[in-house]
């Protein structure tokens, strides 16, 4: 750290996944030279994987993040396809997998909107804390508290009909899927749907709403031009499970369209910095200053051409309407995308139980075995990416995984700069500084940790440096 | 005096080595079948747990614990209610808070927090103080799961 500079440290992150640790640099006039979002993020994965065959790793996989095993779950059993030669799914596995995919993304978004982020958007997040929180919401709007419960359980029942348990989820192997679903999980799940319909319609009016009614506020808020990167379908429609790469620039102009996934070195690097063990990824072409990108739900409804269900549809073509279809920057405008896409994957779950291939029997396919793969798909959080080597005898020997959050991370780092430039006043960690900086981070939901949880862990502790680095400041929040 | 339906939720993650002692001990006990007990297991609590946990008189939160007595700790839980929480760290007291505040529900709950040691690297494994704890937690909370006697527990 250069010695006309004074650090400040927040750790961890509250109400996001995991927990973090914000460091705000100030110069010698006590303006935000630059804040840095550092993520403990999980090591020693590729160890434990190595050296095991490849048809552990779909399993394996899962032990990696409680919060979205069922992604990586299906991401590696994606890129085992491909090591067996089963790629070309046969349609019960393909539908089976997506739905398994929609009933996870389903259950992260409306677990994100309702219960981490709606009291910042139902009371505003300059609101008094003692009202801005879960309880706030569940004395205020007790319907909408009992939606986001009973919606994330829906999309739990999904996983465990098609992925099986809920620790050692084995529904997807590689070449198919180990189970079909049968007609009374099929008509269980049936029966809520009409339900999931209307409170997923509800969900993306709170979201809209807050946003265009706090329009002045909201636009601003951690917000800046950005790249934007997802997997699209061949037509351009959006694809959360399968598809091909597509980057556009802030004006909407691709920097790249329909890359096939294997290659995707060719177009993407990781830059390594000292102060992170997270990278941060980068678009080759563009170089690393000014070549990262955002990913997610609001980069995905920038990137595709539309939405192949008639009410995400719908609620796209409203959003995008407000850029003029243009690229849309606005940090918190990733909730309303969220929501979109919560709504979108309801639909997409519609459709898939009405389809008779669910009950299909031909679960699993095989072909020609290769040794090295990459899969991706797109996990509530944005754009995941799995890249193993497989050997001779069958045992991982390199994996390479890239993760939403990990996609994320440099503009994650500048909604907290431009939040901080914002609002920092002095060289005091105000609780206004705290709940900006937390609303800016909580946007992109980010996974921080892949960490333990054991009872007794977990503490809320912020540190406060001086100009030499010396703590002149700590506070702890259990 | 007897209580009714029970549901044990085993939690952690069993690829974090003594992290994976609430699943180990829920598979356990699931393999024994007691009558009106439900047996779950997952990676952490998550708030919907808290729609389960209604439909249950009694339930038991299984956990590793860095800190507690050895070899397990058997408590009561306290509803809570709380101003905030992320998924990874929602705890049992506020899953039963939730039950109430969301569903209305006078659920009892207990914690049973097995003492881990060995939690900072990825490995399927437990240490083998653990492996031990886990055994002395399986016969208590079997013998309980056959009487249902929780009330000596309330005090």
């Amino acid at each position: 750290m250069s010695e006309n500079m004074k650090r400040i440290v927040i750790e961890p992150v509250t109400r996001v996944e995991g927990h973090g640790k914000v460091s705000i640099l100030l110069d010698e006039q006590n303006k935000v030279k630059q804040a840095r979002l550092h993520i403990v993020e999980f090591r020693g994965f590729e160890k434990f994987i190595q050296g095991r065959p490849y048809w552990e790793v779909p399993v394996l996989v899962q032990r990696l993040c409680g919060i979205c095993p069922v992604s990586h779950h299906l991401a590696a059993a994606k890129a085992m396809d491909r090591i067996v030669g089963g790629e070309n799914l046969t349609p019960t596995a393909e539908k089976m997998r997506r739905l398994c995919h929609y009933g996870q993304v389903l259950q992260s978004h409306v677990l994100h909107f309702f219960h981490l982020c709606s009291p910042d958007l139902l009371f505003g997040f300059d609101a008094d804390p003692a009202i801005r929180n879960i309880i706030g919401v569940i004395n205020k709007f007790p319907e909408l508290a009992v939606q986001g419960v009973m919606m994330r359980k829906y999309g739990q029942e999904i996983i465990k009909a098609t992925a099986g348990k809920k620790i050692h989820g084995t529904g997807a192997i590689p070449g198919g899927v180990n189970k079909n679903l049968s007609i009374e999980e099929r008509d269980s799940l049936l029966k809520d749907l009409d339900q999931m319909m209307e409170w997923g319609k509800g969900a993306v009016k709170v979201a809209k709403d807050y946003t265009m009614e706090n329009f002045d506020m909201v636009a601003p808020f951690g917000t800046f031009d950005s790249n934007h990167m997802s997997l699209i379908r061949e037509d351009g429609a959006m694809d959360l499970y399968d598809g091909k790469l597509r980057a556009i620039d802030p004006e909407g102009n691709k920097i790249f369209d329909h890359v096939d996934v294997q290659k995707y070195t060719d177009y993407l690097l990781e830059e390594v910095k000292d102060w992170s063990y997270m990278k941060f990824p980068f678009i080759k072409s563009i170089g690393p200053e000014k070549g990262w990108y955002r990913v997610g739900p609001l980069s995905r409804i920038n990137t595709c051409d539309f939405i192949d269900t008639p009410e995400a549809e719908k609620e796209r073509k409203e959003f995008m309407a407000l850029t003029d279809g243009k690229p849309n920057q606005i940090t918190l405008a990733y909730h309303w995308t969220r929501m979109i896409e919560a709504l979108h994957a309801i639909e997409k779950i519609n459709e898939l139980l009405h389809d008779s291939d669910l009950q299909g029997t031909d679960l699993v396919v095989t072909g020609k075995r290769r040794e090295e793969t990459v899969a991706m798909l797109e996990a509530p959080r944005g754009t995941l990416i799995h890249h193993y080597r497989v050997n001779k005898d069958d045992q991982v020997e390199m994996a390479n995984l890239i993760v939403s959050t990990t996609n994320n991370n440099t503009a994650m780092n500048a909604s907290v700069t431009k939040v901080a430039e914002d609002h920092l006043s002095g060289v005091e960690i105000t609780e206004g500084l705290l709940n900006h900086i937390e609303v800016a981070i909580r946007a992109y939901d980010p996974c921080l940790s892949c960490a333990t949880h054991a009872m007794g862990q977990m503490p809320l502790i912020i540190s406060l440096f001086d100009h030499e680095g010396k703590l002149i400041d700590k506070k702890t929040k259990e | 005096m007897e209580s009714g339906k029970v549901l044990l939720i085993g939690y952690g993650n069993p690829g974090r080595l003594d992290d994976g002692l609430g699943p180990a001990l829920a598979e356990a006990i699931s393999h024994k079948k007691f009558k009106d007990v439900t047996v779950d297991a997952n990676y952490q609590l998550t708030v919907e747990d808290a729609a389960e946990v209604a439909e249950h008189d009694v339930v038991i939160f299984a956990d590793a614990s860095v800190n507690s007595e050895e070899p397990f700790a058997f408590k009561p839980v306290i509803p809570k209610t709380v101003n905030t929480f992320s998924s990874h760290s929602i705890e049992p007291e506020i899953v039963l808070g939730f039950a109430y505040d969301l569903f209305q529900a006078e659920t009892k709950g207990y914690t049973l927090a097995v003492r881990g040691y060995e939690f900072n690297e990825f490995g399927e494994r437990l240490s083998s103080k653990a492996q031990d704890n886990l055994i002395s937690a399986v016969e208590f909370l079997s013998k309980l799961l056959k009487t249902k006697n929780f009330d000596q527990f309330n005090h």
